[in-house]
């Protein structure tokens, strides 16, 4: 068994009650180990906390209670260094190129010119985005403002990719697209990949295991091995076990769906 | 040229041609106003003129004085509120239900604290454009969205880097919506102090001429205000197209 890359152990976010409302517990406590290398992916019912998860994961929320461990060291609502995080919301930086949004990061950090240009282009390369380097966010599309975004966190080399429905706004022949794109990523890179989907289909066909979450406070119902070869891509839509992986997932989350919308609908 | 400019100048044009025709043709008294043409015969007349040379100058170094002490002001004023909601939740109600106080009438106070110059007419531009900035200047770091800051949490920038990198560029638009008002406010400030509260300056020698029916003085110094407030306002209009214009498309489709 490879060795653990994030251990998260009791898990807990509260938020706190503001302006006379109660406190909210969106979360946990929860344990899960995701292991080096490893594609794991959480469902849940809308507002069950996957997103909270992800970002108490990145260090961009603290934690309420529990303890979060990357690479052997504690994170605590500051982002630890080799996290990259993709969002669904589209996060390039308008003003910028797509060359200069991808070589925003290594800027900043004060990479040497020549390791920029070269990591850069290697990136938009990977991204499929050359054609489109002076070329502004405003002038593309939603899907290649995604991809300018995954450039961005890519050219980092996080050893940690956390993504947050990235491909939420895409249609989905785009988003069977993207997925493949990924799964090339991911075994090109060796980095470990966190995905928090809501679409069934995509987390079974991406992942080598999924977490399935209730409904608020979010905990695991089962999280599932999906037993994918590494070199796969989405040509597995094809295969029999995919429909029986996502009847399970669907098995699991009805009755959490209903109940996170209210309950009224019967099970 | 584009199209556009050539139909601009071509409205201008016709504009003044049919103000020409009016005056020439007594529709329009001489008492009242005379033709363009006469007015910019006036003009040349003036800025020969060694004494209106000196109001003109000395009026537009106000403005520009209100203009820059109310941007830098008003930026610091607005950020440090964005960065302090406490703060921000007390002076938020002054600051919308502020251009309800006529700022014209601390003059007196500012003339016991600055004396008899050109001081007070200074703050009282100041004071009108600064609110402006102010408010627009909030607005812009309001409306970076949240995964902009989130993704620079994620590359680790720190506070003053996030600034500089990500807030500000993204609030530009804003800003310079607030640059272009502050210009408008600091001219109606330092004019309008001198037209009712001064003894110099350009809005002293207007509202003189307009009191003895200086017709040749008062119309062409009311050109020369024209020009300069819409040369500096065209300025930074196609500054901010040039600059931000490509980041529009982008938020309306987002």
């Amino acid at each position: 068994m490879r060795e653990p890359h994030v251990i998260v152990e009791g898990a807990t976010r509260i938020y706190p009650g503001t302006a006379g409302r109660a406190p909210l517990h969106a979360l946990g406590p929860i344990d899960l180990t995701v292991r080096k290398g490893e594609f794991f992916s959480v469902v849940g019912p809308s507002g069950c906390g996957k997103s909270t998860l992800l970002e108490l994961i990145a260090g961009l929320q603290p934690l309420t209670a529990g303890r979060l461990v990357f690479e052997g060291v504690t994170v605590n609502g500051d982002v630890p260094p080799g996290v990259g995080v993709v969002f669904q919301q589209d996060a390039s930086f308008p003003w910028l190129t797509v060359c200069d949004n991808v070589a925003f990061g290594l800027r900043r950090v004060g990479a040497p010119a020549p390791e920029i240009e070269r990591r850069v282009e290697s990136a938009l390369r990977l991204m499929g985005l050359q054609a489109f380097a002076t070329a502004y966010p405003a002038q593309l599309s939603g899907g290649m403002r995604q991809r300018v975004c995954i450039a961005r966190t890519l050219v980092l080399e996080p050893r940690l990719i956390l993504l947050d429905e990235p491909f939420g706004a895409l249609d989905r022949q785009t988003r069977l697209l993207m997925g493949d794109e990924l799964l090339r990523l991911w075994r090109a890179t060796g980095a470990t990949v966190v995905l928090v989907t809501h679409a069934l289909d995509e987390a079974a066909l991406l992942s080598d295991r999924i977490g399935v979450m209730s409904a608020r406070p979010g905990r695991w119902l089962e999280i599932i091995e999906t037993g994918w070869p590494k070199e796969r891509d989405t040509g597995l839509v094809e295969r029999p076990e995919l429909s029986g992986l996502t009847a399970r997932l669907w098995a699991h989350l009805r009755k959490e769906a209903v109940q996170a919308m209210g309950g009224g609908a019967s099970g | 040229m584009s199209a556009v400019t050539r139909i601009q100048i071509g409205v201008l044009a016709a504009a003044c041609l049919f103000v020409e025709l009016l005056c020439r043709s007594g529709a329009i008294s001489p008492l009242t106003m005379p033709p363009p043409s006469a007015i910019v015969v006036d003009l040349g007349a003036i800025l020969q003129s060694k004494d209106m040379l000196g109001q003109i100058a000395r009026t537009l170094a106000d403005v520009a004085a209100a203009f820059v002490l109310a941007v830098i002001a008003g930026f610091l004023l607005g950020a440090g509120l964005a960065a302090l909601p406490r703060l921000r939740a007390v002076i938020e109600p002054i600051l919308a239900s502020y251009y309800a106080i006529p700022v014209f009438v601390f003059y007196p106070v500012f003339v016991v604290l600055f004396g008899l110059n050109h001081y007070p007419r200074i703050a009282i531009g100041f004071l009108l454009a600064v609110v402006t900035m102010i408010i627009n200047t909030l607005n812009g770091f309001d409306r970076v969205p949240p995964v902009l800051l989130k993704s620079a949490r994620v590359m680790r920038l720190g506070r003053v880097a996030t600034v500089r990198h990500v807030i500000l560029p993204f609030a530009a638009l804003y800003i310079s919506t607030g640059l272009k008002l502050a210009v408008a406010y600091a001219f109606i400030g330092v004019i309008a102090a001198e037209f009712i509260l001064s003894g110099d300056g350009m809005g002293y020698e207007i509202a003189y001429a307009f009191n003895n029916f200086e017709n040749g003085v008062m119309y062409p110094l009311i050109l020369v205000l024209l020009v300069v407030a819409t040369t500096v306002n065209m300025g930074l209009y196609a500054w901010e197209r040039r600059f931000l214009a490509r980041q529009t498309a982008h938020r309306d489709t987002s």
